[in-house]
């Protein structure tokens, strides 16, 4: 909103039209378009585990006919770029999280890189935990 | 590297009387090992062309009134040495985001509008007559605020923000880093009223955190950690609400 108080003597401002490709300005800008496209890598896995748990219950041929589609070539190559791009959203979002949570001990602040470090041992925690159940079975 | 004698300095000029859209005029300024781009733009506006309009006035980081994009990048120009920037040529532009009034000079009235709606002041539901004396505060409790008082209103984080240029309405990171300075002030007591306004869809939802205003803050003032720190409480305030739905919301 502009001041009307100016119009009398600017009879009109310019304001620059934003570029397409505004996000290829800065490093710091495409970072950050990545790490929200790589949100789509987050979604489909989240539905991919969906389906796989459907399919089990679908029964045995149901779930050998989709384990054999997801060994194929094709999708096994679709696979190592989501997981690419499901690291690159994990690890960003882990990095931004002490800038968020500010944690106290009493009076004492809890370091950021403290921050950081529970939630890369919470992430491993759980990853354990599932392969833990994984293997374990 | 040897010394340069002038250094070219290209300028965004736009003159609403005479032309539709901004250009780009070029200067050579001689080149001091001390002086800032602003030294080199008083330069150019005593000595080669008295009609550049620019905003500048303490020349020591404190006022927040000469930010401009220095190559691209949003700067204070009292703060940054001609040095840092050779071999040149050195663009200075307006500030991004906002409309251009006339050459260098951008028309923030947009955040002071924005600015007034979360009341930047200390809010108290009693006024403490004068004769109590000072409110009191320890050390602590300063330090919880501290850092988000020191934002001079430059507008260097609005530039940086390509959120702010793309959705106009956003209030943006100073408005909100500086309505969190007074919600952490022991003294205030107007969160509630400040967490209406900030937790609209153009308040702290708004931002996706890019985090560039942190980076060019001259001040380090952090209103990126402001807004996801705003985000937090409001979403523990959010589920607080829905567990003791008949409780106090206050924490």
């Amino acid at each position: 909103m502009t001041n009307p108080a100016y119009r009398r003597f600017h009879p009109r401002w310019h304001r620059a039209r934003i570029p397409i490709f505004w996000w290829l300005r800065k490093l710091s800008y495409t970072r950050f378009i990545v790490r929200e496209l790589t949100s789509v890598c987050v979604a489909y896995t989240a539905i991919l585990l969906l389906v796989q748990v459907w399919m089990v219950d679908a029964g045995p041929d149901r779930f050998e006919r989709f384990t054999a589609w997801l060994a194929s070539p094709v999708v096994t190559g679709v696979h190592v770029v989501v997981l690419v791009g499901l690291l690159f959203h994990t690890l960003t979002w882990l990095h931004l999280a002490p800038r968020a949570l500010i944690l106290r001990v009493g009076r004492w602040r809890v370091p950021g890189a403290a921050v950081l470090a529970g939630h890369y041992a919470a992430w491993l925690a759980v990853s354990g935990g599932v392969l833990w159940i994984v293997l374990g079975r | 590297m040897t010394v340069p004698q002038t250094v070219t300095v290209d300028v965004q000029r736009y003159r609403p009387e005479a032309e539709r859209t901004p250009t780009w005029q070029r200067f050579e300024v001689p080149f001091q090992p001390e002086w800032m781009v602003l030294d080199a733009l008083n330069y150019i506006k005593d000595h080669l062309d008295g009609t550049l309009s620019y905003r500048w006035s303490c020349r020591m980081g404190v006022c927040g009134s000469c930010g401009m994009m220095v190559n691209g990048t949003p700067s204070l120009t009292c703060a940054t040495y001609l040095e840092t920037l050779l071999p040149g040529p050195i663009r200075v532009e307006p500030l991004r985001g906002f409309p251009v009034i006339r050459d260098l000079v951008g028309d923030l009235s947009d955040f002071l509008t924005k600015l007034r709606r979360v009341t930047p002041w200390i809010v108290r539901e009693i006024e403490r007559p004068l004769a109590d004396g000072e409110h009191l505060q320890t050390p602590d409790e300063l330090a919880e605020f501290k850092r988000y008082s020191m934002c001079i209103n430059c507008m260097l984080c609005y530039a940086a923000c390509p959120i702010y240029e793309l959705e106009p309405e956003f209030l943006g990171p100073a408005v909100i880093a500086l309505a969190q300075r007074y919600n952490l002030d022991s003294r205030d007591e107007g969160q509630e009223g400040r967490t209406d306004v900030i937790s609209q869809h153009d308040g702290i939802w708004a931002c996706t955190f890019v985090g560039e205003c942190s980076t060019v803050c001259p001040k380090d003032v952090d209103p990126a950690g402001a807004i996801q720190r705003y985000k937090l409480d409001a979403a523990v305030g959010w589920v607080r609400a829905l567990a003791l739905p008949f409780g106090s919301r206050k924490a």
